[in-house]
């Protein structure tokens, strides 16, 4: 299509309004996974724009810049998070833009893309707008809109595509809910190849899900707990590769849990289809035993596997053929949550201990920080088309920096989520977001009397 | 039998008028030839010929239709034939006759001409092969309507001059058109150049092998064309959505004088009609001076007049088969 979707290329929040003043961070460890480097240096930042890197800037900054000495902790770019569920509009208890964009800016995350399961969904032009507003005014990090692919996610009609994309979506999902009509599917693909429009599908089959709360499989068994075959995910998986090799449709894959899912994606890869696949920090770093005594906040979907799926995971994303991490941030309140496994509602909060849990695997040695760091920066902007996620002259200053070290617990009572269901709580993590920039602007620190946040 | 005749015989050698893609370039343009004598007679006021007296023509339509049942009626009488129309609603197909039966009685009631519409592509040569008299298609299904291409062959000749390498855009639901399929096969067997131009779901599968241009936006697919062709969106054939809402449609492939902006200064707009006002085609291009909608539904009766001449041609003269 001629038209120029590209509205990743301006800033979303004009709010986030940069300082006039250069700022120097100073004696850095910069990683920049696009350009590989990892280095001693420093940044110069002015009206926002990253305009000098390099280990120059280590020890000395320029004349008149204000600086900022990150005392050799890591810098590396802004985290982007394709995959997080607020309650605005709708279920503003749950959590609102504003309070996911603290919990976003404390975890490092300067770009959040948001999901269209609200009420009303997000499935027209004037709410596309209307979200973009609400997150200029409100929010401290830069939001994006993922639209509905359907209208109402009901999966039958298909939405303005051209249109939404035209009022600043950035791509098109179903959220949680998966497109069973394989001729809907087709015509969506088909339809948005026209225009370039990136489809993320969850693929979860809801006849083969029934009334499964859990994995399926011995766990479940024990627990007396419903299970959800991975058959779910992967026959609906392998149909959206057949659909996404028809159509030359770009597909992504929200999350992926399994093994078998990953064999599927690493094949339509090797042949050239144009898919890229994501998975959420729970399946990297926990597992279906992780529910133990009949834990809610570890009930998320698709459901904790087992661990060899868990190894599978880091395994493709240490091969390159699992693109992006995500937090799948899904705040749910203590009502829905404080109930029996089988009747609790899915999903775990994770904007802000994504990167803490990410670093497990890093001290784990189960993957290079570099490759980790990647998946929450550089991958997502490809994908979408965003120009963050890169340390590199001329881009927007989107920018964490973190503590790789730091031993700490995670307690879900601190959390700036309204929603305080962390499947994290309690867990001992190394590594601490100490400051988030967005559009060179600190808008948050982790100093010593605790944290603090600049909107 | 004259000589005059013999040699028209060789200009037009078809007994049906089946498919626009049985059509050779010359027989084309004797058919354009002949159609345009008959726009002249048709703007007279004796109108009325000959050629078909003594003979019958029913009009047999399965799928309503305002334009083309009028114009081939119109057609039949200006050259002098009984004209009978059979709708569907008083046709025994309604009360459960099969098409074959169908077309066998009224086969029996021997006819000369039958013209026919069917919603089934393909209904129309099944017919074509159980009777003894010409077929006319007048639209089987997503498949042909091969008097549509020809009006709108007349229409472009007679404003362009030419039609050989002229620039033609289709644009809309190529898929389920069949005046898509029928010009596509006329325009380029007399030379010009076709292009559609319709998101992917709303394309037929290999469009290419169609021998056209494809193209999935109308500011690309309308640069320098000559003939801009607009195709109403055939919702009735349609199950499920090939298109999320006609607002989004008329945003991005819908005509409006913007994007008719890509095509030349001179270029024609056309519509097959019935038009979609605001879905297709902005409400005021449809009567822009650079429309000739209307003109394509003039020519309509005359390009009709041709064929049925063409083809009374070899109706038997005498009644001695079985």
């Amino acid at each position: 299509m001629s038209q120029n979707n590209n509205n990743s290329s301006k800033p979303q929040n004009e709010t986030l309004a940069s300082n006039s003043e250069p700022t120097a961070l100073i004696h850095a460890r910069i990683i920049d996974p696009e350009s590989g480097r990892d280095e001693m240096g420093g940044l110069l930042i002015e009206d926002g724009i990253i305009t000098d890197v390099g280990p120059h800037l280590s020890k000395n900054a320029p004349n008149g810049a204000k600086v900022v000495d990150c005392a050799g902790h890591v810098l590396c770019p802004g985290l982007i998070d394709m995959l997080v569920f607020t309650g605005e509009p709708g279920e503003e208890h749950r959590e609102t833009l504003a309070s996911a964009s603290r919990a976003a800016a404390a975890g490092g995350v300067t770009t959040m893309v948001c999901m269209p399961n609200t009420d009303p969904v997000i499935d027209e032009v004037a709410l596309v707008d209307f979200l973009q507003r609400r997150a200029r005014d409100t929010a401290i990090v830069r939001v994006n809109v993922m639209a509905a692919m359907t209208k109402e996610l009901k999966g039958d009609e298909m939405t303005e595509i051209g249109l939404l994309l035209d009022a600043g979506a950035i791509a098109f999902t179903n959220g949680k809910n998966s497109v069973t009509n394989a001729q809907v599917m087709r015509r969506i693909l088909s339809y948005s190849k026209d225009f370039d429009a990136l489809i993320v599908h969850y693929t979860e089959d809801p006849d083969l899900r029934g009334n499964g709360v859990m994995n399926e499989g011995e766990v479940s068994s024990r627990l007396g707990l419903p299970g959800i075959s991975t058959l779910a995910e992967t026959i609906m998986l392998e149909r959206d590769m057949r659909l996404a090799a028809d159509t030359g449709a770009r597909y992504h894959n929200a999350t992926i849990s399994c093994a078998d899912s990953l064999n599927i994606i690493k094949d339509a890869k090797q042949k050239g289809i144009h898919v890229s696949s994501g998975v959420s920090i729970n399946h990297l770093t926990l597992n279906e035993n992780d529910i133990g005594p009949y834990r809610t906040f570890c009930k998320v979907r698709p459901p904790l596997r087992k661990e060899e799926d868990r190894v599978a995971m880091v395994e493709g994303l240490r091969n390159g053929d699992i693109d992006v991490i995500v937090s799948a941030h899904d705040p749910k309140d203590a009502e829905v949550k404080r109930q029996p496994f089988a009747e609790a509602a899915y999903g775990a909060v994770g904007l802000e201990t994504l990167l803490p849990a990410a670093l497990r695997l890093y001290h784990n040695q189960e993957i290079e920080l570099s490759t980790l760091l990647a998946a929450m920066t550089i991958n997502p902007a490809k994908i979408l088309g965003l120009e963050g996620g890169r340390i590199k002259v001329g881009t927007p200053a989107d920018l964490t920096l973190f503590d790789l070290n730091t031993p700490w617990i995670i307690d879900r009572d601190l959390l700036q989520s309204r929603s305080k269901n962390s499947a994290f709580d309690e867990s001992k993590v190394e590594g601490r977001v100490l400051k988030t920039f967005v559009n060179g602007k600190m808008v948050y620190e982790f100093g010593k009397t605790g944290p603090t946040f600049t909107s | 039998m004259s000589t005059q005749n013999k040699q028209e015989k060789i200009a037009f050698p078809h007994r049906h008028l089946l498919s626009a893609d049985e059509l050779k370039a010359e027989e084309i343009t004797y058919l354009l030839d002949l159609a345009d004598g008959f726009a002249k007679l048709n703007r007279q006021v004796a109108k009325k010929q000959d050629i078909l007296r003594g003979r019958t023509q029913i009009n047999l339509f399965f799928e309503s239709s305002t334009r083309t049942q009028s114009s081939f009626e119109l057609a039949g009488k200006r050259l002098g034939a009984d004209v009978m129309n059979m709708s569907v609603k008083s046709s025994s197909i309604s009360k459960g006759e099969t098409l074959i039966d169908t077309a066998m009685t009224l086969n029996a009631m021997r006819p000369d001409i039958l013209v026919v519409r069917h919603h089934c592509a393909g209904a129309v040569e099944l017919l074509s092969q159980k009777v003894d008299c010409s077929v006319i298609n007048a639209g089987d299904g997503s498949h042909q309507h091969p008097t549509q291409a020809l009006l709108d062959a007349l229409t472009i000749r007679r404003n362009k001059g030419k039609i050989a390498r002229l620039t033609i855009a289709i644009c809309g639901d190529i898929q389920h058109s069949r005046v898509a399929r029928s010009n596509i096969s006329l325009l380029n067997t007399l030379g010009a150049r076709v292009r559609i131009v319709a998101p992917s779901t709303l394309l037929p599968s290999n469009p290419d092998r169609l021998g056209v241009e494809v193209y999935n936006s109308m500011e690309e697919g309308l640069k320098d064309a000559d003939i801009v062709m607009m195709l109403r969106l055939q919702r009735e054939r349609m199950q499920g959505s090939y298109i999320p809402s006609p607002r989004e449609y008329f945003h991005f492939f819908g005509l409006d004088h913007e994007k008719m902006k890509f095509a030349k200064p001179d270029a024609l707009i056309m519509h097959p009609g019935p038009m979609n006002r605001g879905v297709e085609i902005d409400a005021t291009l449809a009567d822009d001076q650079r429309s000739v909608i209307r003109e394509q539904v003039e020519m309509g009766v005359a390009a009709r007049m041709a064929i049925l001449e063409a083809l009374s041609h070899h109706l038997p003269t005498s009644c001695e088969q079985t």
